[in-house]
């Protein structure tokens, strides 16, 4: 497993890097909006990749709360906090992207908002993580992790209902894409997933290093003869 | 052994005779959301036609921010002389102590919106367009959803450090699907047009919530 770690590192960097030189110069030129459309294959990859690790924040907790199982509190832990800055980086993104295209930096359309108030959940999520004390935080975080993701189907519902400005979505929607583009942008996918599963990974390592510290720790304290005279 | 329902009707006397007493909650409230409600009447000019269209987001915030101030004294007293503790060590259901609050919560914010609806009326000069009984369903239904998430998110809060501050954080992001529709129904009903999708939308989150709290409560209240 340790091994692994570096091959997967490196492979991720040769994916980066050549999906960044697919992004910026082997994808055609879109014919309106120019060069400014070459975020797209930054934008949308991300929000694929925080949609899935927002899910599997969802099954971490749910399998946490059935099964007390650390492992899986680490991992909903490790996926929020990637996902929100994934989700950050689609938030980031757009704006950048609607300044030049729609002449605005942002529009309350359904699925801008839907995205901000998915983002405004997770973040509420680590604040929990932050605020309580060390040893009811996986409880109470996998509760709220449940009934945010509750939540996810009701925010799309209701903001439905304003009106959307956002391009079709690309795959399954109404929109079309030429080939090339599609590649590009699934090879930017793939990309970005393995960028995020290194990132978790280490971020895993980290964290059930530092719990095991804090045992050993606490168990050194117990049993230190001066600490129990005192 | 006293039935779960009778524990919930002890629980809810004892808060109800509480406050009765004291007045902590409804009067705070109440003085939060006469604030709000001058505050914004400074930002814009409050004539008939315009404040129509605002009202329901204006009574909906004010609600909610005095709902916050109830919702963080709900718990506070009970971690007061670890009678907590001493519930969850009892073979009580803990959903018996959840409902009896929930319902504790939902008899003082409607007793605060029962109040300050007047108020509204008189300071912004409404008139309902469309039927009345829609707006006392909207009412209901959308305190409900405040208060079922909150005493939840209030018990949760109580665990963190700064736990004043923790609530509202973690309420108002969940609670944005049902703000938006007490909102939205509120703002439709006033102006004379159909809310039915957002009263739905409304109970089936009702419905939904209620039912995860439940589910989740004992989870909470026991995190050790």
């Amino acid at each position: 497993m340790k091994r692994a770690f570096p091959i997967l590192g490196v492979l991720t960097a040769i994916l980066l890097s050549y999906a960044l030189y697919q992004a910026l110069v082997a994808a055609p030129t879109e014919q309106t909006m120019g060069d400014v459309q070459r975020i797209f294959y930054y934008h949308v990859p991300s929000a694929w990749t925080a949609f899935i690790l927002f899910f599997v924040n969802f099954g971490a907790s749910v399998f946490y709360l059935i099964k007390r199982n650390a492992a899986a509190d680490i991992v909903a832990l490790v996926s929020a906090e990637v996902g929100v800055v994934f989700c950050t980086v689609v938030l980031v993104t757009g704006p950048i992207w609607a300044r030049p295209v729609w002449g605005i930096w942002w529009t309350w359309d359904m699925r801008l908002t839907s995205t901000l108030v998915l983002w405004l959940i997770y973040v509420s999520y680590l604040f929990l993580r932050r605020f309580s004390s060390s040893g009811q935080t996986p409880i109470l975080a996998a509760a709220l992790s449940v009934l945010g993701a509750l939540c996810v189907p009701f925010v799309y519902l209701s903001i439905r209902f304003f009106r959307t400005q956002h391009p079709q979505p690309v795959i399954g929607g109404g929109g079309s894409i030429d080939p090339r583009m599609l590649h590009v942008l699934l090879v930017n996918w793939l990309a970005f997933s393995c960028f995020a599963f290194l990132v978790c990974w280490s971020r895993y390592r980290l964290e059930s290093l530092q719990r095991d510290v804090d045992q050993a720790h606490a168990l050194e304290s117990l049993l230190d003869p001066r600490g129990s005279l005192r | 052994m006293t039935p779960p329902a009778g524990i919930t009707r002890a629980t809810l006397v004892k808060d109800m005779r509480l406050e009765w007493r004291s007045k902590d909650a409804i009067n705070s409230m109440l003085f939060f959301s006469l604030l709000v409600v001058v505050v914004f009447s400074f930002s814009f000019d409050p004539s008939a036609e315009e404040s129509r269209q605002i009202a329901g987001g204006l009574i909906w915030v004010a609600f909610l921010f005095a709902a916050v101030v109830a919702l963080n004294q709900t718990w506070a007293r009970e971690i007061r002389n670890q009678v907590l503790d001493a519930y969850r060590v009892s073979p009580a259901p803990a959903n018996s102590l959840f409902l009896a609050k929930t319902l504790g919560n939902f008899i003082f914010v409607s007793v605060l919106e029962a109040l300050m609806t007047p108020l509204f009326i008189a300071f912004y000069r409404l008139r309902s367009l469309g039927p009345m009984w829609q707006l006392l369903l909207v009412a209901v239904l959308g305190t409900w959803a405040l208060v079922v998430n909150g005493t939840f998110f209030a018990a949760m809060s109580l665990r963190t450090r700064s736990r004043e501050i923790m609530l509202p954080l973690l309420l108002f992001p969940i609670s944005i699907p049902a703000i938006l529709a007490m909102v939205q129904s509120t703002t439709a009903i006033l102006n004379g047009e159909g809310a039915h999708f957002w009263i739905v939308l409304l109970a089936t989150y009702d419905l939904v919530f209620t039912t995860v709290c439940l589910r989740l409560f004992e989870t909470v209240l026991n995190a050790e």
